[in-house]
This record gives structure tokens, sequence and C-alpha cells, in this order.
């Protein structure tokens, strides 16, 4: 203090302050590139692990006895840690992107498998029998009406499924691919306040978009229903 | 890989010391109890007067989201830079307070959110009906409502152990204590088997932890423990 301050003394880089514009502006094209990579890893996971959900949920629905192997398994994975998650996949998919993800998509089961079970479940007796006296196939059931007909359940889970997936992304830092967690691991050497408040901000501002953008589709996919924007 | 994973664990220079697995062990455990009694004495007695009256729903459900929305590395790396520092703090190791300080802050959701919908979701009418027996206040709360509310309020200290258990392991990327160090260290040293030991001995435990906390729900449920008792009491009735 005292001394009138000098040109590096007015940068809050300098000075390592938590709110910094001067972070925002000199290290955009970094921020840009994690966070393309958050979205395109969540995204992909969520993605993969509907795809996923589906048939085990049928084979739930399906056979009594794999209901509880398949929900009970579903559960156990949830319980692992993250980090344990992914290092127990490290020797099978190596240090590549495929670790994180794979290990997201086995976390987004969990809730998936669940909602698209309590979806199909719900789907009234009568409006089945009436599609299958309509001369309506398997298939063509389960796309045309019971799939239809589980969108707010499925849609429910696809939220929590989202936004746990946002914030679980950065522990892929681990192995290089965690998004806005690369930022956040490589703040943990450099003690650097503006990136790890921008990363984590922007990691929950991440988890709202797409939750409000789920919402928006819900309401375009279910125009019968209202979307409860708490869900 | 699993003879590699068989002398790892035999080796005593793996076990032992201030690096060793029981080390890590006692510090990882010390801080899952540790804070889940923190968040259990905080959070338990908020939700369930929140309950109790029928207030602050919105809050007690929200909670939850926003708690899986924010990362957990994200708010232990800000407390541990920030003004609660990576000192050690006795056998909670190195970032001993940060870490547990962000443990019990996401120890809190599941135990507001579940206790809190417990509370609501004991039936109305049995209420009102121990209401009409002359019951208030406290003595409503401690024989109708916290007994029926019993395996919500179970469940949601059983998610907060999980969740508690998940984050002392994600201490270790910001080099504080716990058993996530013993992965963290196989990474740096490109030791894959260390790595999955590591990981192996954190997802163990925790499975055998949810399955001693379900276990308990149903101990704790007294719905499901009358049927029990009346459902033996007419066994021997037949016999």
């Amino acid at each position: 203090m005292g001394a009138a301050p000098s040109a590096a003394d007015s940068n809050c880089l300098v000075r390592n302050e938590w709110i910094c514009a001067e972070y925002l502006s000199s290290r955009a094209s970094q921020l840009g590139e994690a966070v393309v990579q958050h979205i395109w890893i969540t995204v992909l996971s969520v993605l993969l692990g509907l795809l996923a959900a589906l048939p085990l949920a049928l084979l739930a629905r399906r056979y009594r006895r794999l209901e509880w192997f398949v929900v009970g398994a579903t559960t156990a994975l949830y319980t692992i840690p993250s980090l344990a998650l992914f290092s127990l996949l490290l020797p099978v998919t190596g240090l590549s992107a495929s670790t994180v993800v794979v290990g997201l998509v086995l976390y987004s089961l969990t809730i998936l498998v669940r909602n698209v079970l309590e979806g199909l479940r719900g789907v009234p007796a009568d409006v089945r029998e009436s599609a299958l006296g309509m001369g309506y196939g398997s298939a063509r059931l389960l796309f045309r009406v019971e799939i239809p007909l589980a969108l707010p359940s499925i849609m429910a889970g696809m939220r929590v499924a989202t936004v746990s997936t946002v914030a679980l992304t950065t522990v892929g830092a681990i192995i290089g691919f965690g998004g806005l967690g690369n930022l956040l691991f490589e703040a943990v050497n450099t003690q650097f306040r503006p990136q790890v408040l921008t990363a984590g901000v922007l990691c929950v501002v991440l988890a709202v978009a797409f939750d409000l953008l789920l919402v928006a589709m819900q309401r375009v996919l279910t125009p019968w229903s209202k979307a409860q924007v708490t869900a | 890989m699993i003879g590699d994973l068989w002398a790892w664990f035999g080796d005593p220079a793996n076990m032992q010391g201030e690096e060793g697995v029981w080390n890590r062990l006692v510090e990882h455990s010390l801080l899952t109890v540790t804070a889940t009694l923190i968040a259990v004495l905080i959070g338990l007695p908020i939700a369930l007067w929140l309950g109790h009256v029928g207030r602050g729903g919105v809050l007690a459900v929200n909670i939850s989201n926003v708690g899986r929305a924010v990362p957990t590395f994200a708010v232990l790396l800000l407390l541990s830079i920030g003004p609660l520092g990576t000192a050690d703090l006795g056998p909670y190791g190195r970032a001993g307070l940060a870490t547990l300080v962000a443990l019990v802050l996401f120890a809190l959701p599941p135990v507001i959110t579940n206790a809190y919908v417990g509370m609501r979701e004991v039936d109305r009418d049995t209420v009102e009906a121990a209401r009409g027996m002359g019951m208030q206040g406290g003595q409503l709360l401690r024989r109708v409502e916290l007994p029926l509310a019993m395996p919500l309020i179970i469940a949601g200290v059983r998610l907060a152990v999980v969740q508690v258990w998940a984050t002392a392991t994600i201490a270790a990327l910001v080099a504080g204590p716990g058993l996530g160090r013993i992965i963290t260290l196989g990474f740096r040293r490109l030791d894959t088997v260390q790595v999955v030991a590591g990981a192996l001995v954190v997802a163990v435990i925790a499975l055998l932890l949810e399955g001693l906390m379900t276990g308990l729900q149903r101990v704790g449920d007294p719905v499901a423990r009358a049927r029990r008792t009346s459902a033996s009491a007419t066994a021997g009735r037949a016999r």
C-alpha cells in the first residue's frame, strides 16, 4: 500500500481476486472449450443412458425376477463414488473420454430405468386394451401409445439425470475429460481464484440451462399435460 | 490384474504409514461419521419443525435439487483455497476443515428433504385422530408424526451417508484427506494397479454402507415392524 498503485496491482488477475472480468475476457477461448467439452460429455452420456434404460426397463417389466436385479444393480452402481467408478473403468477403457462417458451412463441408469419403468407401469390398462383392440402390434403399441403416455415420468427422470450428470462430469478431470472440471483441476495447483469461481458458477448455469431446456421440450412433446416446473 | 491387486494389498508398504490404506480409511470414516452426525443434528430439527408446522415446503424440497446441481469438486476447491485453507485438522488430515464443511453442506439436502416429505406424508386422518385423543404439539410430534415419518427420515440419512462417502473421496482431488488419495496418487504415479486398488476399497465400503443403512431403514419402519410382529403372532397361534 502507500505508493501509487502500479499497473500490476490494478490487475485483478495478479491480485488473484475471485471475481475478475479480465479473467473472462482473456481466457474466453479456454472457457469456451471447457464448456463445449462439458456439454458434449453430458449430452452423450444422458442420451446413451436413455438408450440403455429403455430396453432394461422393458426387460424388467416383462420379467418380474429381472426387475429386482435391474433396479438393485443400478441402485448399487449409484452408491459407488464417481472417482472410484472412473478408476475401476480405467483398466477397461483407459485414459480416454469413454471412461468418463461410460461411468456417467451407468449413473444415469439409476434414475432413468426407474422412471421409464414407472412411466410404462402408469399407462392405464384399458388404454392398452383399446390399442390392442384396434389392431396395434406390440412395437406400435410401445412407440405410439405407451412411451408417449410415459413421457412425463421419463422426462422427469431425464431432468434429474442431466442435472446430476453436469455436476458429476467435473470429476472426469482426473482422466483429463472433465469439461469445466479440467479448469478446476488445474486451479488446485495454481490456486487461481477467478478460475475456480468461474468454472463452478458455469457448471451451475449449465445445469439450470439444461433443466429449462428439458422443461421446454416436455411442454412441446406432451402438449396434453402441463409440465411442472418444480418436479 | 487380479494377481497384481492381490500383491498390492499384500504389500505392507501400501497398507501402513500416512499414505497407507489403514490411515486413509480412518480419515475417511471419521470424516463420514462426523459430517453425517453434524448434518443430522442441524438438518433434522429444521426439517421436523418445518414438517410439523407445514411451512417452507418449497425450500425443503428444492434444496435437494440445488444440491444436485452444484459440483462437489467446485465447492471443495472453493472452500480449500478460500478462507478455510488446507491446514491439517487433527485426525481429519490435510484440508480437514474445508472438507468437513463441504461434506456437511452436501449431506444436509437429503436429510432435510426426506425428513420434511416424511413428516408431510403422515396420514392427515391419523394426525387428526391423535388430536381428537387430546394429543398436542410435542406429544403429537414424538408419538405419532415422528414414528410414521421414520422410514423416510432414515432414507434421508442413508442418502446423506452415500453422498458424504462419495464427496469425501473427491476431497483427494483438492489434495484433501481420505481414501481418494490412494487413487489420485496412483494416477500421479501412472500406477493403474494402485488406482484400481484404491477404487475397490472405496466402492466395496460404499456398497457395505448402503446395505447397512438399508437394513437400518427396515428396522426403523414401525408399520412394517408391527406387521412382522403381528404376522409372527398369527403364525404362533396357528401352530
